[in-house]
């Protein structure tokens, strides 16, 4: 089980709790404003895009080459970037906060 | 070209009844209450399952040992949002005089702004013997890729046969995706389609070759240029006959052959219908209060100057999101920019425009499992058809959306890395 906290644009930080499946799917559950995941979680719309804080990006895990590719669809993109459809929710994501991109 | 006949203000606090909960209707729900919608806003399906996203139908829910939909939003979100879901319920009339409609259980709901976000059914040809095609209990053996519980009962007869034989009929992407999930689950699969090529109404025949021979790679037995004439059969096993006298053998069988648009309603409250129902620039019908979004419509594309249908994703998200910025008072959207992915197999399989009327295609071929097509009329890049390749696919994107030139020597050019800087320009 892992809590993690979604930072959001239009209601603030929302915390949410989940064992299994995609981050995206996780903040789909849960309503998180800004994560969209059109594509249903296969990398192919870049509408799931997070920002890892500088200090977890180690433990996530930079994007993938078509992952990176992705990203480039959106303008705010950092060094911090992940489309969390890509990441999958596990013990070791518990306690971080995501700050989301759109 | 139509009318621009929406009115220029719409007031917050009005009634809007959303019929068809699927992508584009959902989105619009969502869409609305994020631009400040205050009104009621009430979602009504006829499919009682949870709104859910349909593309993994054909694909992850198919494949994984559990058999689960993929919600678009979680039950709760539609209750925090403050939405009405009506689902399991039909529409069966609108009065459009006095902005009424009625369900199948005979209530009736008014509406101030009316959405048809109807979409399409999947279309069952009237193949002799096809609706004959039962277990012995006397289930349908024969399905459509359309549904979850479509979904639910291929799985449930693909685990049910003896042989695991599928016959898809039809090669388009709802048969080439499932046949590529029930390779993966150790099935037998024959696929055949009418035309000479697979995908041939909407890809060129660079595309069209390397899946088949991807399929055929596979152990897909794909026949094309084959017309089935009759379904026979012999208690649990079926034959599909084609008209040049073969036949293959079936414990099911999956019907892709394409779709038809749900707009009875919209014809019968005479509605423009052309094609799919005509809306404008907004989304909205030949009816000021109604507006239709998604599957269902016919727009008229800025980018490619004609009037198109699309089916998918991305058109209903946009139009979703266009007719929110209408009915909230807000600025229109710059045109969309159609895009569609596929994935079979280890591809993946991501388009970028439409190619229709391209006299150059350039393909790219970055390693021998990673490429691109690229279509222009002239200098105009048309669309990008990307397998295994996000970047060739990205930069289309940009190139189709703000109108830049694409370079073609170096597009041409392998030992030159695509990038925004080498390759396009104002």
């Amino acid at each position: 089980m892992a809590k993690v906290i979604f930072m959001t644009k239009t209601n603030g930080a929302v915390e949410v709790e989940g064992s299994s499946g995609s981050l995206m799917e996780l903040a789909a559950a849960n309503g998180v404003a800004g994560i969209d995941g059109d594509c249903g979680g296969v990398c192919s719309c870049a509408t799931c895009h997070i920002y890892v804080a500088p200090d977890d990006f180690e433990k996530i895990g930079a994007p993938d080459e078509i992952e990176s590719d992705m990203l480039e669809l959106d303008d705010n993109v950092t060094e911090y970037s992940r489309l969390c459809c890509q990441i999958e929710v596990a013990e070791d994501l518990d306690g971080m906060t995501f700050v989301v991109a759109n | 070209m139509m009318q621009n006949i929406h009115s220029p203000t719409h007031s917050l606090d009005l009634n809007i009844v959303i019929i068809g909960a699927s992508h584009a209707g959902v989105n619009l729900a969502f869409n609305l209450r994020q631009q400040g919608w205050l009104g009621s806003i009430t979602l009504i399906d006829s499919d009682p399952e949870l709104p859910y996203h349909r593309p993994p139908l054909s694909k992850k829910t198919l494949q994984a040992s559990d058999t689960l939909s993929t919600p678009l939003k979680a039950e709760k979100a539609y209750t925090d949002n403050n939405l009405v879901l009506r689902l399991g319920q039909t529409v069966t009339a609108i009065d459009k005089q006095a902005n009424v409609i009625t369900l199948d259980d005979g209530s009736r709901l008014t509406f101030d702004k009316l959405v048809l976000a109807t979409g399409c059914s999947a279309f069952i040809p009237p193949i002799p013997g096809l609706s004959d095609t039962l277990d012995e209990a006397g289930n349908p053996q024969y399905f459509a890729m359309r549904t979850f519980a479509d979904a639910k009962a291929i799985k449930a007869a693909l685990n049910n046969s003896t042989n695991k034989q599928v016959v898809i009929i039809g090669g388009g992407y709802i048969g080439l995706e499932s046949a590529s999930s029930f390779v993966a689950l150790g099935a037998d699969v024959t696929v055949i389609e009418k035309q000479d090529k697979i995908l041939s109404r909407v890809t060129s025949s660079v595309m069209s070759d390397f899946l088949t021979q991807l399929h055929l790679d596979k152990g897909v037995a794909l026949h094309t240029g084959k017309d089935v004439v009759e379904i026979q059969h012999q208690g649990n096993k079926h034959l599909v006959v084609c008209s040049d006298g073969t036949h293959y053998p079936a414990d099911f069988i999956l019907v892709g052959v394409g779709v038809r648009l749900n707009t009875q309603l919209a014809s019968d409250a005479l509605l423009t219908i052309e094609q799919g129902i005509k809306v404008n620039d907004v989304c909205q019908t030949s009816h000021p209060d109604i507006f239709a979004i998604g599957d269902c419509t016919t727009y008229f594309s800025k980018i490619y100057q004609r009037w198109i249908r699309l089916e998918s994703v991305q058109n209903a998200v946009d139009q979703a999101k266009s007719v929110a910025q209408c009915l909230t008072n807000k600025a229109p959207l710059a045109p969309a920019v159609p895009w569609f992915w596929s994935d079979q197999y280890e591809y993946k399989l991501q388009i970028v425009g439409l190619s229709h009327g391209y006299d150059e295609l350039i393909v790219r071929e970055d390693s021998p499992t990673q490429f691109s097509v690229w279509y222009f009329n002239a200098e105009q890049l048309l669309c990008v058809e990307a397998v295994n390749n996000s970047k060739a696919y990205v930069l289309g994107m940009q190139a189709i959306k703000q109108n830049l030139q694409v370079n073609k020597q170096v597009l041409k050019d392998t030992t030159t890395a695509l990038t925004k800087t080498s390759l396009l320009s104002e």
